[in-house]
C-alpha cells in the first residue's frame, strides 16, 4: 500500500498532532519506508504460530480486590489548568 | 410485505468490585467528584495499571453461568480515542482475545415458552469517567470518578426477533449477574447499559438488513420502546423507497424517539493495539473448577426445580426465580408451611403487593419470611381463616406482634371449630330470623343454596369472624334442613 499525504494528515488527526505541510511529506517518506518493512514481514509464512501480544515470557500478576488509595484530588488538581467543584473543567464537549 | 425485526445487545454490566480494575481506588458510587480517582485512573505519566483478581472472578463467573468457552489465555487491548471523560486517550479492553468465549442464555417468554439465545463472547474493559455539560462557564465538568471502574461487555448474537424477546434477554442477564452478586445490577445507577443492534428484514431473507445502533438505554422499558421506534421507522423508511445508513442513534426517552447522533468524524477508527502495559492473562483449569464449585444455584435452574418439584406453574416459577432474593424468600417461606402453591400465592399475593405499594424490596420486607411460613401454616391447620390470615398479615408487617401465633393469641382470631360451640351460635341465629326462615323454607330447593347465605354471614358476624366458614356451612345445611 502507498502512502500519500491523505494518509499522514488522517492519522495526525486521530492521534490530534498538529503538523505542517513541510513535516507531513517527511512523514509519507518515513512511513513508506516502514510499510515496505512490513510487506517484508508480510512474506514470511507465520502458518501455526501463535501472534505475540507482548515480548514478555510472563504472564498478568493479579491484586487483592482492596482499595488501597486514599483521596488526593487537592495534589491532583494542583497542576489543572481549570477547576471548579471538584471538577476538572475542560473546553466544552457537545454531544 | 411482513417485515421480520433482528436484534442484538450489548450489555455493560459494572462489577461489584470494591476497587477499581487497574488501580486501588474505591469504586463506591456517589462519592464527591475526583475523590475516588488515583493517578492510574487518571492517565499521570509513569502509572502502570496492575489487574483486580476480583474483576477477573467475576467475568469467568458469569462465563460459566453462561455455558461459555473461557479463554485460557486473554489478552488486553488498547482502544484509542479522545474524548475528555477517558484521561489516558485510550480504554483498556479486550478486542481479540476476550476472557469469556460463545456461550447461551435462555428466555422466558410471557407466555411461558423459552427460547435459547446465543452469547458471542464477553470481554473486560474499564468504565469512562463522566462529563457535566451543565454550564460552567461555557465549558464541561468532568468527573473521574467512575472512570476504572471495572465493566463487563456482554455481546449477543442477533437472535432476538422482537422487543419482547430482548427485553426478555436483558431480563435474564439481569437476574444472572444479581444471583452471581458479581453486580447490583441497578440500571437507574448506571451499574447495566445497553446498546441495542437493530435490522429489519422481508420475512424469508436470510441476509441481514443494515443495523443501526442505538445507545443510552438504560431500563427494560426503554429497550421495548426504543426498538419498537426503531422498527417502525426503518420500515417506513425501507417502504418509501429509501435505505438504512449504519449510524449510532441515540434514544431519546422523553420524546419516545431515536435520533441519529452526529457521525464524528473517522469515529470507529479506534487503532486497536494489545496493551504493553498488561501482560496476558492466564487461567488454569483448577481455577476454573474451583470457581465452578462456587457458583450458585442459577434462575433457570431454580425455575425448571420450582416447576418440576415443588410443582409451581411455569409462570410462578418464572416470576419467583427471576430474582434470586424472592426466590430466596420464597424457599424460607415454603421450608416453614411446606406448601409450595400457598407459598407462592402469598409471596406473590399478598407480600409483593404490600411492597409495592410502600416500594420496597423484598430484601427489606417487614415481615420476614419465617413470619410468613408461620403464617400460612395457621390457614392450613385450621387454626385461622382465610380472611383473619391478612388482618394478621397485617398486624406483622405494621410490627403489632413477633410472630403468627402472637398476633392470632392478641386478636382473638383463633378460629372456632369445637362443633358445639358453632351451634350454639346457629341455633340463636335460626331463633332471631324467623322470616329468613320461612323464606328458605318456601322457596325452591336449588335457590336454597344461595339463601343460606345470610345465615352463614350472621354466625360469622356474630363469632366475629372466628367460626370456621366450611363448617359452619355444613352445619347451618343441616340445621336448616331439618326444619323443612
Amino acid at each position: 500500500m502507498a502512502i500519500e499525504d491523505s494518509h499522514v494528515r488522517r492519522a495526525a488527526h486521530l492521534a490530534r498532532l498538529a503538523i505542517s505541510d513541510d513535516q507531513a511529506s517527511g512523514f509519507v517518506d518515513d512511513l513508506s519506508r516502514i510499510l515496505e518493512m512490513v510487506d517484508q514481514l508480510q512474506g514470511i509464512d507465520t502458518e501455526g504460530v501463535m501472534p505475540l501480544s507482548h515480548p514478555l515470557d510472563a504472564t498478568q500478576r493479579l491484586r487483592a480486590d482492596e482499595v488501597t488509595e486514599t483521596n488526593q484530588r487537592d495534589n491532583f488538581q494542583r497542576c489543572a489548568p481549570a477547576v471548579e467543584n471538584g471538577l476538572y473543567l475542560v473546553p466544552r464537549v457537545v454531544e | 410485505m411482513q417485515w421480520e425485526t433482528v436484534i442484538g445487545l450489548e450489555v455493560h454490566v459494572q462489577l461489584a468490585t470494591r476497587s477499581k480494575i487497574f488501580s486501588g481506588a474505591s469504586t463506591a458510587f456517589g462519592a464527591e467528584p475526583n475523590t475516588q480517582a488515583c493517578a492510574v485512573d487518571l492517565g499521570l505519566p509513569g502509572v502502570l495499571p496492575v489487574l483486580n483478581e476480583q474483576a477477573v472472578a467475576m467475568a469467568v463467573q458469569f462465563g460459566l453461568a453462561v455455558h461459555a468457552d473461557i479463554a485460557e489465555v486473554s489478552v488486553f487491548d488498547r482502544k484509542n480515542y479522545f474524548y475528555p471523560d477517558l484521561p489516558k486517550g485510550y480504554q483498556t479492553s479486550q478486542m481479540y482475545h476476550p476472557i469469556v468465549g460463545p456461550g447461551d442464555v435462555e428466555i422466558t417468554l410471557e407466555d411461558g415458552s423459552t427460547k435459547r439465545i446465543r452469547i458471542h463472547h464477553a470481554h473486560l474493559e474499564e468504565d469512562a469517567g463522566k462529563s457535566l455539560h451543565e454550564d460552567f462557564h461555557g465549558m464541561t465538568g468532568i468527573d473521574l470518578n467512575r472512570a476504572g471502574t471495572p465493566l463487563l461487555e456482554i455481546v449477543s448474537e442477533p437472535d432476538m426477533r422482537s422487543a419482547k424477546e430482548a427485553a426478555a434477554y436483558l431480563k435474564a442477564i439481569h437476574s444472572i449477574v444479581t444471583y452471581l452478586g458479581i453486580s447490583d445490577g441497578n440500571m437507574a445507577e448506571g451499574s447495566m447499559r445497553c446498546d441495542v443492534n437493530v435490522s429489519v428484514r422481508p420475512k424469508g431473507q436470510e441476509a441481514f438488513g443494515t443495523r443501526a445502533e442505538i445507545k443510552n438505554v438504560n431500563s427494560f422499558r426503554f429497550v421495548e420502546r426504543a426498538i419498537a421506534f426503531e422498527v417502525e421507522r426503518q420500515i417506513e423508511l425501507i417502504e418509501d423507497g429509501g435505505s438504512v445508513i449504519q449510524e449510532t442513534r441515540l434514544f431519546d426517552p422523553e420524546r419516545d424517539e431515536t435520533r441519529s447522533m452526529r457521525t464524528k468524524e473517522e469515529a470507529n477508527d479506534y487503532r486497536y493495539f494489545p496493551c504493553p502495559d498488561l501482560l496476558p492473562v492466564v487461567l488454569d483449569q483448577a481455577y476454573l473448577d474451583h470457581l465452578r464449585s462456587q457458583l450458585p444455584e442459577l434462575p433457570a435452574d431454580k425455575r425448571e426445580r420450582f416447576q418440576n418439584e415443588l410443582g409451581l406453574s411455569a409462570y410462578d416459577a418464572n416470576v419467583i426465580s427471576a430474582s434470586r432474593d424472592m426466590a430466596e424468600f420464597f424457599e424460607v417461606v415454603h421450608s416453614v408451611c411446606g406448601d409450595a402453591k400457598q407459598a407462592a400465592n402469598w409471596v406473590q399475593g399478598e407480600l409483593s403487593g404490600a411492597l409495592n405499594r410502600e416500594s420496597l424490596s423484598i430484601a427489606n420486607s417487614p415481615i420476614s419470611a419465617r413470619q410468613l411460613g408461620e403464617l400460612i401454616s395457621r390457614v392450613l391447620d385450621d387454626t385461622i381463616s382465610g380472611k383473619a390470615a391478612k388482618d394478621v398479615f397485617q398486624a406483622l408487617w405494621n410490627g403489632q406482634g413477633e410472630s403468627a401465633d402472637e398476633v392470632i393469641e392478641a386478636k382473638g382470631l383463633k378460629q372456632v371449630t369445637d362443633t358445639g360451640a358453632i351451634e350454639a351460635m346457629i341455633d340463636q341465629v335460626i331463633a332471631e330470623s324467623p322470616a329468613q326462615v320461612a323464606q328458605y323454607r318456601d322457596s325452591e330447593p336449588e335457590k336454597r343454596g344461595k339463601m343460606i347465605g345470610y345465615f352463614v354471614g350472621q354466625v360469622m358476624k356474630a363469632s366475629r369472624g372466628t367460626a370456621n366458614p366450611q363448617q359452619v356451612n355444613g352445619l347451618l345445611k343441616e340445621k336448616l334442613d331439618a326444619l323443612l
